[in-house]
């Protein structure tokens, strides 16, 4: 038989009306919504593309992204000791690590901030010196706090990187314990050091397992620079556009044009998580092995570090 | 000329869990010394104490006249037993090969860089030197064309081979393979036996755990049968394979042959 001879089948679908009814009444909602936004003259879209470059907005953005970085390489930093520090066997650093992730994970950041700002009233100097015996050097803590870059960036910055660290440190402990025991004995009985099985072995596994939710930790980072008006720090693109705002009368426009900044920042941060993403392999699509490198297809193939599906992210 | 692996009186317990009761062994240099015995029956986990990837409970194992893990300190004429540092036993572990069941090569490094990794890295040979011994090493075993493949671009028995030439590259003393053809397709061992049988023709000394009775046979110097955590009984593998003493060993090969 000639396949043109063959009579394809021709059914009537079954009819889903609810399919209909779902798609009328959200595309609807939708629809109001999307006109309010026109329409409705108080967002003031004209103040709104006003504002938009002002340079202390513009100044405001820049401050923001300093922030993230800054505070998320402390908290990079900050992890890797600590997820090292808990996988060792001596039980003091088990137990400082331990402290440390419990105490930073379980108070709220905003909690955190504002004992920064006033970290001076608690230790209004810090000296350096030798335990019962003589200093060596001492500062006034609040001449610090308020001198470094600007004032209150440096409690900010300490309030987000050690709050970071907590939770960064949790996704690097899981990375590395996803990697096969194997490795390890393969690495010990080569007479590898411990230190240079980290290193060379386990790390460069574990990336694939740690750089996707760190990503993920950066555009929340980013998102949770608007609380360090708890410390307070006043150049960041809330408390600017805030400030802005409140003198003008007009609070909406302005929340509108941070708001604005952060989705466009987040969503190119957004494209870059993605494009790291596949470089580590995951959402990893057998149908394009090609799209991963052979070094990242290897690993996949070994599985040697599994996914933790369990990576506790913060919102 | 001391013995190249000396076991005596060695017990390990997991816990309550009592894995080696009382193990005695001698392999001496240049000689294959092939553990037969049924899973469970303690054979890996003597091999893996003779490289200290398990500490045992008692006894005392000496490697190349060294005791593996411990060391003996004279205080006031009693002798004493010190752990070695983990500094002390990377350097004895360093002169002690091993090839393991599941491979464990490295999956992000190509076959080049697994084998020139620790001659590099615990050895401190320069990449170029390191390079140079791995290329051997790997032509040895017959992949010389594969050199540039990553581990998850081999078959098991590639990568298997890679992991003996990644031992091999260390100048060891001493082999021991755990089970080295067990998670291996059947028309995949052989290419792996032959490596190992070239290798024991070579000389080395090698203590191999292992299911494959007709390798033991042709290869061993001495087999070793092992039961519930005891050696029941040690000899020629002509003699042990065919000729049992031992009830148990003779219903194990009842089951495997």
């Amino acid at each position: 038989m000639q396949p043109q001879e063959i009579e394809l089948i021709d059914a009537r679908p079954v009819p889903r009306p609810g399919t209909w009814v779902a798609a009328v009444v959200v595309g609807l909602a939708a629809l109001a919504l999307g006109t309010s936004l026109v329409t409705n003259p108080n967002y003031r879209w004209d103040v709104v593309g006003q504002y938009l470059f002002d340079p202390r907005v513009v100044a405001g953005v820049g401050w923001t992204l300093v922030l993230t970085a800054a505070s998320m390489v402390i908290g990079v930093v900050l992890a890797v000791t600590t997820a090292v520090m808990r996988m060792s066997t001596n039980p003091v650093l088990r137990a400082v690590a331990y402290a440390y992730i419990w105490f930073f994970r379980g108070t709220p950041i905003y909690t955190q901030l504002i004992f920064w700002g006033i970290i001076a009233i608690l230790y209004p100097t810090i000296t350096l010196g030798i335990p019962f015996g003589p200093e060596l050097f001492s500062f006034d803590t609040q001449a610090v706090m308020d001198g470094f870059v600007a004032k209150g960036f440096l409690p900010a910055l300490l309030g987000l990187g050690l709050n970071e660290g907590a939770y960064l440190s949790e996704i690097v402990r899981s990375g590395l314990n996803s990697i096969d025991r194997g490795q390890w004995e393969a690495s010990t009985a080569l007479g590898m050091k411990r230190s240079t099985t980290l290193r060379r072995i386990i790390i460069p596994q574990a990336m694939r397992v740690i750089v996707p939710p760190t990503g993920n930790e950066t555009i929340s980072m980013l998102k949770t620079t608007s609380l360090v008006t708890a410390v307070p720090f006043t150049l960041d693109l809330t408390f600017a556009t805030q400030a802005i705002g409140n003198q003008s009368f007009l609070p909406v426009p302005l929340l509108l044009t941070a708001a604005i900044w952060y989705l466009l920042i987040t969503s190119v941060l957004m494209v870059f998580q993605a494009r790291i993403e596949a470089h580590y392999g995951k959402g990893f699509d057998p149908e394009h092995p090609k799209r991963l490198s052979r070094r990242q297809q290897s690993m996949l193939t070994a599985r040697t570090a599994g996914d933790d599906p369990f990576l506790d992210v913060t919102p | 000329m001391t013995a190249m692996i000396e076991a005596v009186g060695v017990h390990k317990f997991f816990g309550h869990l009592h894995v080696l009761k009382g193990v005695d062994l001698t392999v001496e240099r240049g000689e294959v010394c092939v553990v037969l015995g049924p899973s469970g029956s303690g054979k890996s986990t003597l091999l893996r104490c003779v490289n200290e990837l398990e500490q045992i409970s008692a006894g005392r194992i000496t490697v190349d006249g060294e005791l593996m893990g411990l060391r003996e300190v004279v205080k006031g004429g009693a002798t004493v037993l010190h752990r070695r540092t983990d500094k002390d036993i990377a350097r004895q572990r360093a002169k002690i090969g091993m090839v393991f069941q599941r491979f464990n090569l490295f999956p992000h490094m190509t076959a080049l860089q697994n084998v020139m990794e620790a001659p590099v890295q615990v050895l401190g040979l320069t990449k170029a030197k390191a390079r140079e011994r791995a290329l051997q090493e790997l032509e040895r075993v017959g992949l010389a064309d594969r050199v540039d493949h990553y581990p998850g671009q081999l078959s098991g028995g590639q990568q298997q081979r890679v992991a003996i030439a990644r031992a091999l590259a260390m100048d060891p003393q001493l082999m021991l393979f755990d089970e080295p053809t067990s998670a291996l397709d059947p028309e995949l061992v052989g290419e792996v036996l032959a490596v190992m049988r070239e290798l024991a023709d070579s000389g080395m000394t090698m203590m191999v755990v292992t299911h494959e009775v007709g390798f033991a046979r042709e290869v061993a110097d001495q087999v070793v049968f092992m039961d519930e955590g005891e050696i029941v009984e040690r000899g020629a593998p002509a003699q042990l394979i065919d000729t049992p003493r031992h009830q148990r060993t003779r219903d194990f090969f009842a089951k495997v042959l």
